[in-house]
């Protein structure tokens, strides 16, 4: 495998990497405040609608638009997970039903919006949405520069800024503690005067933020306008990580990067001597295969917030 | 008086002329009747008939199916209500339609871009060799008039339907100019724009200068890098598939998509409609669209295509019509 194939892989990979990694910061807030959000899916679509609408209404306004766009996924996102919020945390209804709900509803509202605002199935196509970029004096650093720096969406750069704000807030802050505590053992934080709903309410709603923001992400930098097929499946990719992950922001990040790699690798396969032998199918489910197989080498136990999923009980000890 | 009247009716309904009995019947899939694509399509050839042979309003109709399991109900109601012809579009339909046509054996039904073997049911298949060809040439042109040699091809998953894509891509490029290569790649998934976008980086970067796509919503993505190249001065285009897609790739006052490979759903909607109301249902039978009954093709203005090209691409056209020119379906090894 020569270098330049290599080189030409990073942008591709780190494409793929940023939605996963920032949905998969989402659902570590909402699992580690314990509860489970398998609605990644269903706000990332949502997310990306809002932003693929606001993008297409704005950019014949403001050179900004993308970015406002942006923003309206991140809106959008959070308002969509305060359903999944009042369902599990006031009704106390189960979490996997209710985030299957939230992903089933995704689908139909945001094609019906589409429908209203667009008259058609789809957003209107976009011109621009978020453009690959270079970084000045960085693109220079030898090998580094051209792996990071150089042709790649700034939204990779903003999963890492996410990574390493999640990793101070969640470990380094008293409320990320306390957010800790109500994910491990919620009475024992309440008996400590932590008020739990509120922190899951947070962990919920920042989940909400952060998927949705990921959906938009995905639909400005990969897509020309929002359409069912947009997401496909990216939120079950993010939860993956996040288990792959064990729950840990850096391990969040290696996933998500371990997954575009190897997506990327399934592209380049055919054209590397010794893999084009096989057959196509084989590289399709490439990333696949990588991540059963890491999962089962490095990944040992996975061991996630011992109450997630559960529902909050104030009188059980 | 009001017996007067309903006797008028009576007399009205009666009196009205054999082909304005004639009833069509259109069932969407879950894409819905404005999908500026194959139902959209369908629709505008019924409508064409319908006013070609001054169909009342109340003849030809359509039902929206909002999930897979309305498309047995949906056809059944048509069937139920005694269309003369009822019109379904995509290979989605196939089980449905199969089911229906032997479930009310006495009605007539056309499903387009698939194939139903059952005697009610005419099944509308497209040429896309034929048309893939046409814009394997004005790619080829294209580029050599800009001094490029290299083209792309992206896929969906590799099987014989899109495998004729590739084939008449390559073959129409290769007419132009046997030294120009093709790049070839599959996406693996209809419904990836990411992968899509990945694959135009991967031949954009290798030189490819036009990517054609059959690829559905995979598509998508590679058109997003033709344009973000574009912008950026780096001219690279994109060709559509199925539908006009210039709108796709509008940025700016500019478009990224050079022209696109039609299938012409409205054409088999049409076709069909006017041979059923004269007394001549094809049951049964396999109904190809190709160039030589405008079946396929490219749109009819092309604005990023020069006149010369378009020129060019009309005389390959009528070579093909006329059999002097064969195109294979299978890509050559």
């Amino acid at each position: 495998m020569s270098f330049k194939i290599l080189f030409e892989m990073f942008p591709i990979a780190l494409m793929f990497a940023a939605p996963i990694i920032i949905a998969s910061l989402g659902g570590l807030f909402s699992e580690r405040s314990g509860i489970v959000n398998i609605a990644l899916e269903g706000i990332m679509m949502v997310g990306a609608f809002a932003a693929a609408t606001v993008t297409v209404l704005l950019e014949g306004s403001t050179p900004l638009a993308s970015w406002l766009g942006l923003t309206a996924g991140l809106a959008a996102g959070l308002i969509f997970s305060l359903l999944h919020a009042a369902a599990s945390i006031n009704l106390k209804a189960n979490q996997v039903i209710s985030g299957t709900a939230l992903n089933i509803l995704a689908g139909g509202l945001t094609v019906y919006l589409c429908q209203i605002i667009f008259r058609q199935q789809r957003t209107r196509a976009f011109s621009n949405g978020i453009q690959k970029m270079s970084v000045p004096l960085l693109e220079d650093i030898p090998v580094v520069g051209r792996m990071f720096f150089s042709g790649n969406y700034p939204t990779f750069y903003i999963s890492i800024f996410l990574v390493l704000a999640t990793w101070f807030l969640v470990y380094k802050t008293p409320f990320g503690l306390r957010m800790r505590s109500c994910g491990e053992h919620p009475q024992a934080a309440a008996s400590m005067g932590i008020n739990v709903s509120l922190m899951r309410y947070i962990g919920v709603l920042a989940s909400g933020a952060l998927g949705g923001l990921a959906g938009g992400v995905m639909v400005l930098t990969a897509d020309i306008q929002y359409t069912l097929v947009t997401i496909h499946g990216t939120g079950f990719i993010a939860l993956a990580s996040l288990v792959f992950g064990k729950w840990n922001p850096f391990g969040v990040l290696g996933a998500g990067l371990f997954f575009g790699f190897s997506t990327a690798l399934s592209f380049y396969a055919k054209d590397i001597p010794g893999m084009s032998s096989l057959p196509g199918e084989f590289f399709y489910a490439l990333p696949y295969i990588l991540t059963i197989v890491a999962l089962v080498v490095f990944a040992g136990k996975a061991v996630g917030p011992k109450a997630a999923g559960e529902i909050y009980d104030s009188g059980k000890r | 008086m009001k017996k007067a009247l309903f006797a008028l009716l009576i007399v009205a309904l009666v009196a009205v002329p054999a082909f304005a009995q004639f009833k069509v019947g259109l069932v969407t899939d879950v894409g819905g009747i404005d999908d500026r694509s194959f139902n959209q399509g369908t629709w505008e050839g019924i409508l064409r008939f319908a006013q070609e042979n001054k169909l009342p309003k109340a003849n030809y109709k359509y039902l929206q199916s909002s999930a897979e399991a309305d498309y047995v109900p949906n056809l059944s109601t048509f069937a139920d209500e005694a269309l003369n012809l009822i019109i379904a579009p995509g290979f989605l339909f196939e089980k449905a339609m199969g089911d229906v046509a032997v479930n009310y054996p006495t009605r007539k039904f056309l499903i387009i871009d698939a194939v139903v073997s059952k005697p009610n049911v005419v099944s509308a298949v497209f040429a896309e060799h034929e048309g893939s060809f046409l814009v394997g040439v004005a790619a080829a042109l294209k580029a050599k008039a800009d001094g490029k040699n290299v083209l792309g091809f992206i896929g969906g998953m590799k099987f014989p339907l899109i495998e004729k894509f590739q084939a008449g891509f390559e073959q129409g490029v290769k007419a132009v100019d046997g030294s120009l290569r093709v790049l070839v790649d599959y996406a693996g998934d209809f419904a990836a724009p990411d992968k899509g976008q990945a694959l135009a980086q991967k031949q954009f970067n290798a030189g490819a200068y036009i990517i054609f796509h059959a690829a559905g919503g995979t598509g998508n993505g590679m058109i997003k890098e033709a344009k973000e190249r574009s912008q950026k001065g780096d001219v690279r285009w994109a060709i559509g598939v199925d539908k006009d897609q210039y709108a796709d790739g509008v940025y700016g006052t500019k478009s990224a998509v050079l022209t696109s490979m039609m299938k012409r759903v409205d054409v088999a909607a049409y076709e069909v409609s006017k041979m059923t109301l004269q007394g001549k249902f094809p049951g049964g039978q396999v109904m190809v669209f190709s160039l030589a009954n405008d079946g396929v093709g490219i749109p009819a203005t092309n604005p990023n295509l020069s006149a010369d090209i378009v020129a060019k691409v009309k005389e390959f056209a009528t070579r093909i019509k006329s059999g002097a020119l064969k195109v294979s379906e299978v890509p050559a090894k």
